[in-house]
């Protein structure tokens, strides 16, 4: 370690949506890497350690080294050369780079997406449906005294997210931490989350939905037949004392995870969920919320819903946006070989999707944006190695419960970000297609961004 | 000797700090290709830990290395493993029209590699 050490203190943790402001990262500055993260939880302790600085070029095409400016240029005329280009991913960079992204997307008259398609946009569909009984963590941290996790691990996922909101921490209304809590865990296996739970119900795989239906009926004050073991695994005697729990609580959350959204039922096990917090408010209050899993993943639903009116999944073919999951989301433009050239900003989908999706990525012109080398970055024609958000560089991200945080940088990159390299490629994309339409005459085609950018 | 059982890709502490260290990196790429079984499955598949085995579906299939769990963790006829390429190659790429492909409670055979 040198002597040039730098202290950082409460600074953000972007790995999961958990995005914990309360670290101290102790930062050589002469070998450029953060050799402490007091405060971070195992995932965090990698992230920060394991984010260094790595030789390579800041930009690629075919990967061959090149120019930041001939890679833009490049990549500008891809994406204004399709017909039906895609923007995917999102969920890793700032709100400042998703805006950017969202103008160019506009520009080209392609579709947006990000990774919210398979996480929680099933969760996001529900919530369309069903509407919302929500919270941020700090009421549920000094309020809440039910807690309960459907389809997740967060001893896991979020490390952080028992200590810092919802088992052990002390609250206002909750002053002796778990004790004045009951926690429940609902899995189809036992994991390292379970320890943690007063009550574990094991729901049979794919049976979420019928369980939460017949939560619902109990609730309600219906009769519910014994046979509910045999369909879900969990006996009648068990879920009447559950829903008592429940709804003499003075303040319940129910967490999803994405054992929800990724089986059998998808949006209408989020959905059947909501439904079951908002019945029980007829009793006390309850929220429900997602888990959500990488680290600015909610930043991607709240800049895209705020410039587009739509979370994921949108597309600008028509000059304005329309919201169609299933026709405008990735796995399907890719599947269905729709899509004709593809920017994906901090995501790996050559690694992480159908093997359709990933066969036609292969097949078509990638742009894409990274700090590491990934499946997607190998396949791509314009490679951009960018900076670390919330390590190299600044801006804004929202934690999972759409609270929005300011980052602190440790240490400078010789990379840029993706904010660098998206702004001066939306302004070449506006020159391109505004030059396009000028020499098809006035008012032919011409795309307007939904919201202004600088 | 074949079963079909239920696959269940999930996040893990090791896939976590792993994907920081680089996707194409051999931890996590051993991570992400090895998965968990219920101790009487691989007794009756005749498997020990660090075996090889084939897990297939009509979309496609990888082969990985196997782990014991004991069966009050994992029940039998379950298989865990962490979320990768591996078990993407499993994934149909219809999403029923939500944009979400079933990436758990994935139905697969299961059959040992001859070493």
């Amino acid at each position: 370690m040198s002597d040039n050490i730098k202290t950082v203190k409460n600074a953000t943790c972007t790995f999961c949506g958990c995005v914990c402001d309360d670290m101290e990262l102790t930062v050589d500055l002469d070998a450029k890497r953060i050799t402490k993260a007091k405060n971070a939880c195992v995932l965090g302790r990698a992230w920060f350690a394991e984010h260094t600085i790595q030789d390579g070029p800041a930009a690629m095409i075919d990967g061959k080294e090149v120019t930041l400016e001939e890679a833009i240029e490049e990549a500008a005329q891809v994406l204004t050369s399709a017909k039906f280009p895609i923007t995917y991913g999102l969920s890793d960079t700032t709100c400042e780079a998703q805006r950017q992204a969202v103008a160019i997307t506009d520009f080209i008259r392609g579709s947006i997406d990000t990774t919210t398609s398979v996480c929680h946009g099933p969760s996001g569909l529900a919530f369309q449906g069903v509407g919302e009984s929500t919270m941020t963590l700090g009421e549920v941290k000094n309020r809440a005294d039910f807690i309960m996790y459907w389809g997740g691990n967060p001893a896991e996922s979020h490390p952080r997210h028992f200590t810092r909101y919802t088992v052990t921490p002390k609250g206002m209304f909750t002053p002796n931490g778990k004790k004045d809590r009951t926690v429940v865990l609902v899995d189809v296996r036992k994991t390292p989350s379970t320890p943690v739970a007063d009550i574990f119900l094991q729901v049979k795989p794919g049976k979420d939905f019928e369980l939460a239906w017949a939560m619902r009926a109990l609730v309600k004050g219906h009769k519910v037949d014994s046979s509910i073991e045999n369909e879900t695994g969990v006996s009648l005697e068990v879920l009447e004392d559950l829903v008592q729990r429940m709804k003499n609580c003075n303040y319940g959350v129910l967490f999803m995870g994405m054992g929800l959204t990724m089986t059998r039922g998808r949006h209408f096990n989020s959905g059947a969920i909501m439904a079951l917090a908002a019945d029980l408010n007829e009793f006390t209050h309850f929220v429900a919320k997602p888990v959500r899993g990488h680290g600015n993943v909610t930043g991607a639903d709240n800049v895209v819903s705020w410039q587009t009116g739509y979370p994921f999944g949108v597309n600008f073919s028509k000059g304005y946006p329309r919201f169609n999951p299933g026709e405008f989301t990735t796995v399907d433009t890719l599947s269905r070989c729709d899509a004709d050239a593809a920017l994906i900003i901090a995501s790996d989908p050559a690694a992480n999707f159908p093997q359709a999706a990933i066969n036609h990525l292969g097949s078509i012109p990638v742009v894409s944006f990274d700090t590491k080398e990934t499946a997607t970055s190998k396949l791509a024609h314009v490679a951009f190695r960018t900076s670390t958000y919330g390590i190299n560089t600044g801006g804004t991200v929202y934690r999972m419960d759409d609270v929005p945080i300011t980052l602190r940088p440790a240490f400078e990159s010789p990379f840029p970000s993706d904010e660098d390299i998206l702004t001066p490629l939306r302004k070449r994309v506006q020159e391109i297609v505004i030059g396009k339409s000028k020499a098809k005459g006035a008012g032919a085609g011409v795309t307007r961004a939904a919201s202004p950018v600088k | 000797m074949s079963e079909t059982m239920l696959l269940i890709p999930g996040r893990s502490n090791k896939q976590g700090t792993s994907l920081n260290k680089g996707k194409l990196k051999e931890e996590y790429l051993e991570v992400t290709s090895t998965v968990e079984m219920n101790e009487d499955d691989m007794q009756r598949l005749q498997l020990e830990d660090g075996d090889r085995v084939r897990l297939s579906n009509s979309i496609g299939e990888f082969t990985a290395s196997c782990k014991k769990k004991k069966s009050k963790d994992l029940p039998e006829g379950m298989i865990f493993i962490a979320y990768g390429p591996s078990s993407s190659r499993l994934m149909e790429s219809d999403t029923g029209g939500s944009g979400m492909p079933i990436s758990k409670n994935i139905e697969v055979e299961v059959e040992k590699v001859a070493a």
